[in-house]
């Protein structure tokens, strides 16, 4: 992954935050993200994000669960292994619809939360690195891409001047790796030159 | 903007203190980085105690079979399927105030989610051991899941609501968890970023997945959250139901009931509540959270438990009443014979049941105890008691008297192993509570900054200055 050169202001008020991210936007700069450490609403709509089709990926889980649960049993208790219970209709689907819901939603679960870890990138050991480790407490931490035609200070001075309190440049390789947080080697570093 | 200034006037401050988001997270994270107090290690050796005597009773149980629990020919569901039914209702409170409560956007149940949901992960886990190991071969619990086997195929029974109990359960227990940890994802990451030892960095940076704020995933964790919980609500309701299925659907007078769905559903939140009451009430003393669970959280959930309280109350009432209406002779003997008869045998359970679950909790219709902390305790502890009996009620009264006079069982007393399964599973649920509150936040630090703004003391009085002065200008500094 390439390593990138970010100008990165903290803010220590959303309310400050919100005009910032218009302002930036409105000035043509790229925002690589912003990091809050709660949910803050309206800022990704703010930051032009399009909406997440989490819940779409959800009902398609559900469904999936409710056609698995319902085919399976129909098949189980028709075809495969047609037993008399009771005087029961092999086909008894009013017994059948609690198993059904139940699979609806177990799969619908379990599906988005896979889903929602995939799509994040999030799992057990992974590593990201971090612009400010105070943006899991109370600082809002905007990162602008640079590139080779940005200006590096104007793009300070203009943080500054929207309210960022604090401003810095830092080089990040900004995907995911597999490592622990207790361990400092940056993967970017040390790392030998491929020669094709 | 008239009505957002009223709703704020009648609403206390959910968290008090003037909290800015430094300080909540240094709150909440203290307990979790201090050194755990000598209270924590008292309750902690008892409760594992506890553990190892459970785990004893369960043993010379998978040993010498379900005999060791005393059950006899017309009680086979003595206190196991009690302790089943009523460790699965503690665990309904938890996900009714993460679930049915965020999408009601009710703001109080921040404070108190983090920890009710562990409750409820914790509670599931032990109520599903009682049917298991009713089986009496635990070792071929395994037999209850549907996979290609060597029997025939023969599958397992769908049509049988011990089978929806399997499902039910497990997808319970799963989603629960799921919801659990995916709202904790961010709060380990505090954790994660805060640690100073390397064993915390390695420990909660494995736990957080590498959870970092992005606002794209805060975007995809918020629909996550409130898909979740719209799945969960009817979970929930579903989970009691199914359970309450159990007795409904069979055709044993006392249990052959319409109305037992909603009771019992009904029922589970009311003992979940107070269970929720009675760990929150020790919680927030000792781990010092007297300023997020504070005591609004206490009268809210004193509300719930009156609501509840009196739906089940009904429910007994309504019971009793279509016992006698329908006119069926086995109905009503169950009800004024083996159960509303004081001088039966075991009347004074079901009297005792009335008084904890229906008489008790109106006491809550006042204010002023709604908002002491003692009696909050005392009644949550009652509650409890009391549900436990409104389980035992409908089991054994129904069950030892049956329709043939020469099996009826002669008095039905546990056995010391029995007890200790029923003691070993307390064990486990509050070992399981102890490590919970030594290793994770107790409250969900992110949900709290999340109202702080909007719910906290600093709010609060920003809007007396606001009714001073003017309100326009506050609005407008408000939106974004």
């Amino acid at each position: 992954m390439a390593i990138k050169k970010f100008v990165v202001g903290n803010f220590y008020d959303e309310q400050v935050l919100f005009p910032a991210v218009k302002a930036v936007r409105k000035q043509g700069y790229k925002i690589h993200d912003v990091y809050t450490p709660f949910p803050i609403h309206g800022l990704d709509t703010a930051m032009g994000l399009r909406d997440t089709s989490l819940h779409t990926a959800g009902f398609i889980y559900g469904i999936t669960g409710t056609t698995t649960a319902f085919s399976f049993i129909t098949w189980a208790f028709t075809t495969d292994w047609p037993l008399n219970i009771g005087g029961k209709p092999f086909f008894a689907l009013p017994a059948w619809i609690p198993i059904m819901f139940e699979l609806t939603v177990l799969f619908a679960a379990v599906g988005m939360v896979l889903t929602f870890c995939y799509l994040c990138q999030l799992a057990p050991f992974v590593r990201k690195d971090h612009f400010n480790l105070r943006s899991t407490d109370d600082t809002f931490t905007m990162a602008i891409e640079l590139n080779e035609r940005s200006n590096e200070d104007e793009i300070i001075s203009f943080l500054q001047r929207t309210g960022a309190q604090e401003v810095s440049v830092q080089s990040k390789e900004t995907g995911w790796w597999l490592g622990r947080y207790d361990q400092d080697n940056r993967l970017y570093e040390n790392r030998p030159e491929v020669i094709a | 903007m008239a009505l957002l200034k009223y709703e704020s006037q009648v609403r206390p401050p959910l968290v008090v203190g003037n909290k800015d988001y430094h300080q909540v997270t240094e709150d909440i994270c203290r307990p979790v980085e201090a050194k755990p107090s000598k209270l924590w290690w008292i309750g902690f050796i008892i409760s594992v105690g506890l553990l190892l005597f459970g785990v004893l009773s369960v043993t010379v149980e998978v040993i010498y079979g379900t005999g060791q629990w005393n059950l006899n020919k017309t009680i086979g569901w003595g206190w196991d399927i009690t302790n089943f039914v009523w460790w699965v209702g503690i665990g309904h409170a938890g996900t009714l105030i993460s679930a049915i409560l965020l999408l009601f956007r009710q703001g109080w149940r921040t404070g108190v989610n983090r920890a009710a949901e562990a409750m409820t992960i914790f509670a599931v886990m032990c109520a599903g051991q009682f049917p298991i190991f009713h089986m009496g071969r635990v070792w071929n619990a395994f037999f209850v899941l549907p996979y290609p086997n060597t029997r025939g195929p023969l599958w397992v029974n769908f049509d049988s609501p011990l089978l929806w109990d399997v499902f039910a359960i497990s997808t319970y227990f799963t989603v629960s968890l799921l919801f659990w940890y995916a709202g904790l994802l961010p709060d380990l990451a505090t954790l994660r970023d805060r640690a100073r030892e390397k064993w915390r960095k390695a420990f909660y940076g494995v736990a957080a997945f590498g959870w970092t704020g992005s606002t794209k995933h805060w975007q995809r964790h918020e629909a996550l959250s409130l898909v979740l919980a719209g799945l969960s609500t009817p979970l929930v309701l579903s989970v009691h139901t199914i359970v309450s299925f159990d007795f409904a659907t069979s055709v044993i007078p006392g249990w052959h009931t319409t109305i037992f769905p909603p009771y019992f559903v009904a029922g589970a939140v009311f003992s979940g509540f107070a269970m929720v009451q009675t760990l929150l009430l020790i919680t927030r003393k000792v781990l010092n959270l007297e300023e997020y669970i504070t005591i609004e959280h206490i009268e809210v959930m004193n509300k719930v438990i009156v609501l509840t309280g009196s739906i089940v109350g009904i429910a007994y009432l309504t019971e009793l009443f279509m016992a006698w209406y329908s006119g069926v002779k086995y109905e009503w003997f169950a009800f004024a014979e083996n159960r509303a008869n004081v001088f039966s045998p075991y009347g004074w359970s079901y009297w005792l049941m009335m008084g904890c679950n229906v008489i008790s909790p109106q006491i809550f219709w006042f204010k002023k105890m709604r908002r002491n902390i003692l009696v909050t305790f005392f009644m949550s502890i009652l509650v409890n008691v009391g549900m436990w009996f409104e389980r035992f009620v409908i089991i054994v009264t129904s069950l030892y008297r049956d329709y043939l006079p020469s099996s009826w069982s002669t008095y039905y007393t546990p056995t010391i192993w029995e007890i200790g399964f029923y003691m070993g599973t307390f064990g486990l649920f509050f070992t399981c509570y102890f490590l919970f509150s030594k290793f994770f936040p107790v409250i969900a630090i992110a949900e709290i900054k999340h109202i702080l703004k909007k719910n906290g003391d600093s709010y609060k009085e920003k809007m007396d200055v606001v009714e001073r002065e003017n309100v326009d200008e506050f609005a407008h500094a408000q939106a974004h």
